[in-house]
């Protein structure tokens, strides 16, 4: 086997330094009754050229572009990434580290990442960003749970226009605690309704996504401004952090914890994982948070190095009293992140996020023009809801065959929404993709 | 001794990303406008976030001056114990990269994934086959996610029979993250501390195993490199009272093909497919922590599952009593690929056998530094060996001095002052893939290192000399933090 280096001489050599004959002899220390009886059942191993074999033919099995074109986003949207990000994110020195806990070998990584808390910070207009979290939805769980950490209250609240996979992630988390979720039921305009919000005290948090599920725009500064009343942390999630290219972003907003996911910045969709939560807070809250941080300092003669740092809040330090149970995280896709901002540049993902909004609102008004209803009217980035006659699901499978995605059915999650479905349209469609589309409804 | 690895090679300084570029250059493809502009109200819009303006060449020539600041598995041997960083082989990086897995919607219609979601069900057999459990989860996205997912499950499992429990038994070898995932639940936890051979004792668990304990987190092989021999006798115990028994799996590397955790009272397990299951560990991540359970735990494993019914491979939510979802989508889809390709290249053999010479490797370490180091525990290890700077005190030298000293001999440092159950930790996991010739060489190292701590320390509390940066401040750091620029 080409990955274990020892020849049968080795091995007995190594034996006999230890004292004992055979491989077996090493594991003298385990009970009999702890023993494996027969051998693994696993299948005979494969050469690297059927392994090729093998995996193309499963990856075959799946729909994916430029064969299919798929107009569905619901948090895992298709951008182009450039080679240069393929490419050097390959590059072993990267790929092959561990955590960075020996400075002096891993500058490398840890300046790439204290750059991605930079860009993150400055991306989403907040002060202080981590070295990331698994993905969107654990990122929304560790900002509640950071919450009421800091306001000691037991009660959140959370719009049901966040991405209805990270609300139930939130619930995973929080089932073992003695925490109340309140959820915000939604308005005709497809943003979130805060009218609830009067009627309790002791929030800990208000957490909305914006663009939210349905990609509406939420006023976020309202909202801020209403939970800042009430004393209680503002939240933003998000799934489509490119759309703060374009946008004004959470920070400015009034947002004390502003996090989400990452994978819309140079990160395949890999069927959902990995992924990379983003997480960014104000300073005042650093110590509470959970996750990794790089932070500058000096070497001996006085030179800048990088160096992970406050420690103190994770758990090989302070085991039970951490702020999380976090150790590994989305190291690499970090990296991917911050590489793709860099290649984009702030005028290039101005100029980007301009054509995502563009090619959306281009293929908005042509359903519109087709005669379907946009469900909500707020103004959207990437995605939105179209309301079909009913029946639609026929459509739908045809439109499969002819190797197109129509968007997202949203019974499955919004059980009231019935013959409605979610659309996207990044840079990736065409406008002739997307005139296909509209034939195809329309037939 | 042969000539040292460690050498100095010309690297590049290369300044922060934005100290770099100039306004109007651009390292990205824009696609063809073929669409026109739409109205945007003002209200909405921003003025765009700070970045750079950088070409192709400056963001390349930047990153890969980074990268060469660091130290990977392809670079050289990197003994982290507790880490397993064993080679990660490059044709996992290819079948993950194909397109028809890297560039699938995790919400497709299942009969558009089957390939991919085939995969996933082998997977959880392979997985299942090698622990000796019943079933399996892969949505964990980390081995700590893969705990708060164990600890989830058995915190349903009391609350199913109308119980409530308060603590849990961790042992002082156990993995840090162990504590914090169970504070996640609510638990408290009860420490416990190994014998003097390093494993626990049955009579240990026994004094303080009670019904208001929701059970016991073992690290087994556990963090000292020993297998807890008494495991079975304890899970008995945790039993009799009610408990459940999680194992922290990360250290399965030494026993596949040789333990059956299944049939040693593990109730619920963990792997790490970063460690065990060769992924790149990415400086940092993202790793992978598919969780492992008995069969009277399965119907409260993550949803959706991946189920198969007349050759078709669906994801189901039908399983009520499941703790729900713990990852967006279903884990890190992209690291199983490559769990799957290692465990395909392998086989059942050479699995067996990468356990036999990861222990091999890391006796053979144990016996030759013997007395260059102070071995905390006497005895026959498994994959990893734990030594101490105790015969170093005399002259002042720290675990810190040793180990910032093998830099400069071209080695990335082993793991230090953990386990915290020993004084100045020097634990050491050299991995099967490690050919005898490197570890001679690593063990050269270290002789060497232990020769000038005797002869001149200050070579020693100097080091590294060899690297990109010299000691760095930590302290300030984190007094002062400064973490974007």
């Amino acid at each position: 086997m080409r990955y274990l280096p020892h020849t049968n001489e080795d091995i007995s050599s190594m034996l006999q330094v230890i004292g004992i004959d055979t491989l077996d002899g090493l594991f003298s220390n385990i009970p009999e009754d702890c023993r494996r009886a027969g051998d693994l059942n696993l299948p005979k191993p494969l050469s690297e050229w059927e392994l090729n074999d093998h995996m193309s033919k499963l990856a075959g099995n799946t729909a994916v572009s430029p064969e299919y074109k798929v107009f569905m986003g619901a948090g895992s949207y298709e951008h182009f990434i450039p080679e240069s990000i393929s490419y050097l994110l390959s590059r072993s020195e990267f790929a092959t580290s561990y955590t960075p806990y020996q400075p002096e070998m891993s500058q490398g990584t840890l300046q790439a990442i204290y750059e991605y808390q930079t860009l993150t910070a400055r991306l989403l207009g907040m002060e202080v960003a981590n070295a990331s979290l698994y993905d969107g939805a654990s990122a929304l769980a560790e900002a509640l749970l950071m919450a009421i950490r800091i306001t000691r209250r037991k009660k959140i609240a959370v719009s049901s226009l966040i991405h209805p996979l990270y609300r139930r992630v939130v619930q995973t988390y929080l089932a073992p605690t003695d925490c109340r979720i309140l959820e915000l039921s939604y308005l005709k305009n497809g943003r979130t309704d805060l009218t609830a919000l009067d009627e309790i005290d002791d929030l800990a948090a208000v957490a909305v996504q914006s663009p939210n599920f349905f990609g509406c725009i939420e006023n976020l500064q309202a909202i801020g401004k209403k939970t800042h009343d009430k004393d209680a942390l503002f939240i933003t999630s998000f799934t489509e952090p490119l759309a703060y290219g374009l946008l004004k972003n959470p920070g400015s907003l009034g947002a004390d914890i502003a996090c989400g996911e990452g994978q819309s910045l140079g990160i395949p969709r890999s069927f959902g994982g990995p992924a990379l939560g983003m997480f960014a807070s104000k300073m005042k809250y650093v110590r509470n948070m959970s996750g990794r941080l790089v932070g500058k300092t000096k070497d001996m003669d006085g030179k800048k190095g990088f160096v992970l740092t406050l420690a103190t809040r994770e758990q090989h330090i302070r085991r039970e009293k951490a702020t999380s149970n976090i150790c590994t995280n989305s190291s690499l896709c970090a990296l991917a992140a911050v590489m793709y901002m860099a290649s984009v540049g702030g005028t290039g993902i101005r100029e980007l996020a301009r054509l995502n909004y563009d090619k959306s609102e281009y293929l908005k008004k042509e359903f519109k023009k087709a005669g379907f209803t946009i469900s909500f009217d707020s103004t959207t980035f990437n995605e939105f809801v179209v309301e079909f006659p009913a029946g639609f699901e026929t459509k739908y499978e045809n439109l499969l065959d002819k190797k197109i995605v129509s968007g997202l059915p949203l019974a499955t999650y919004y059980p009231e929404l019935t013959n409605q479905y979610l659309f996207c349209a990044t840079e990736t469609k065409t406008k002739e993709d997307m005139d296909a589309l509209i034939r195809g409804v329309k037939s | 001794m042969k000539e040292s690895l460690g050498t100095t090679g010309l690297i590049l300084n290369e300044p922060m990303l934005w100290e770099k570029g100039k306004k109007g250059r651009c390292g990205f493809s824009y696609p063809q406008r073929d669409v026109e502009s739409y109205h945007l109200d003002d209200e909405l819009t921003g003025t765009g976030p700070d970045f750079p303006d950088l070409s192709e060449v400056d963001v390349v020539r930047h990153f890969t001056r980074l990268s060469q600041w660091n130290f990977g598995v392809d670079t050289g041997m990197y003994p982290l114990g507790s880490c397993t960083m064993k080679y990660n082989p490059k044709t996992n990086e290819r079948q993950a990269r194909l397109e028809g897995f890297s560039g699938a919607h995790p919400l497709l219609p299942t009969h558009l994934s089957q390939g991919v979601l085939k995969l996933m069900f082998q997977l959880e057999g392979f997985l299942s086959d090698i622990t000796g459990m019943d079933a399996v989860t892969l949505q964990p996205a980390a081995g700590a996610h893969g705990e708060l997912a164990g600890m989830l499950i058995i915190h349903a499992f009391h609350k199913s029979k109308c119980l409530h429990c308060s603590k849990i038994i961790v042992p002082d070898t156990a993995h840090g993250t162990n504590p914090a995932s169970a504070a996640l639940c609510g638990y408290r936890s009860v420490p416990v501390k190994s014998n003097e051979k390093g494993v626990l004792s049955a009579e240990a668990v026994a004094e303080i195993m009670d019904e208001d304990t929701a059970g016991i987190m073992i690290t087994n092989p556990n963090t000292l490199g020993l297998f807890e021999e008494n495991v079975k006798k304890i899970a008995e115990i945790v039993h009799s009272k009610g408990g459940l028994v999680y194992c922290d799996g990360a250290n399965m590397n030494a026993v596949m093909g040789i333990v059956h955790m299944g049939e040693i009272g593990v109730d619920v397990l963990h792997l790490n497919l970063h460690k065990t299951f060769s992924t790149p560990h990415g400086g940092g991540g993202p790793g992978s922590g598919p969780l492992c359970v008995k069969k009277d735990l399965e119907t409260f494993l993550p949803v959706p599952r991946v189920v198969k019914n007349n050759n078709r491979y669906l994801l189901s939510e039908n399983f009520p009593d499941s703790i729900g979802k713990m990852h967006t989508f279903y884990g890190n889809v992209g690291v199983m690929i490559k769990a799957y390709s290692y465990i395909l290249s392998m086989g059942p053999d050479n699995l067996k056998k990468a356990s036999q010479l990861a222990v091999l490797n890391a006796n053979y370490i144990q016996k030759k530094l013997q007395g260059i180091f102070h071995l905390a525990y006497d005895r026959p290890c498994m994959h990893e060996c734990i030594f101490s700077d105790k015969l170093q005190k005399a002259q002042k030298i720290t675990t810190l001095d040793i180990v910032k000293r093998l830099m400069d001999y071209g080695f990335h440092p082993p793991t230090i002052y953990f386990p915290l159950v020993v004084n100045g930790a020097i634990m050491i996991e050299p991995t099967e893939t490690e050919s005898k010739e490197n570890l001679d060489l690593f063990i050269e190292a270290c002789k060497a290192v232990a020769n000038e701590a005797q002869d001149n320390p200050d070579l020693l509390r100097k080091a590294p000399t060899r690297c990109k940066v010299r000691r760095l401040d930590e302290t300030t750091a984190a007094r002062h933090p400064c973490l974007t620029g």
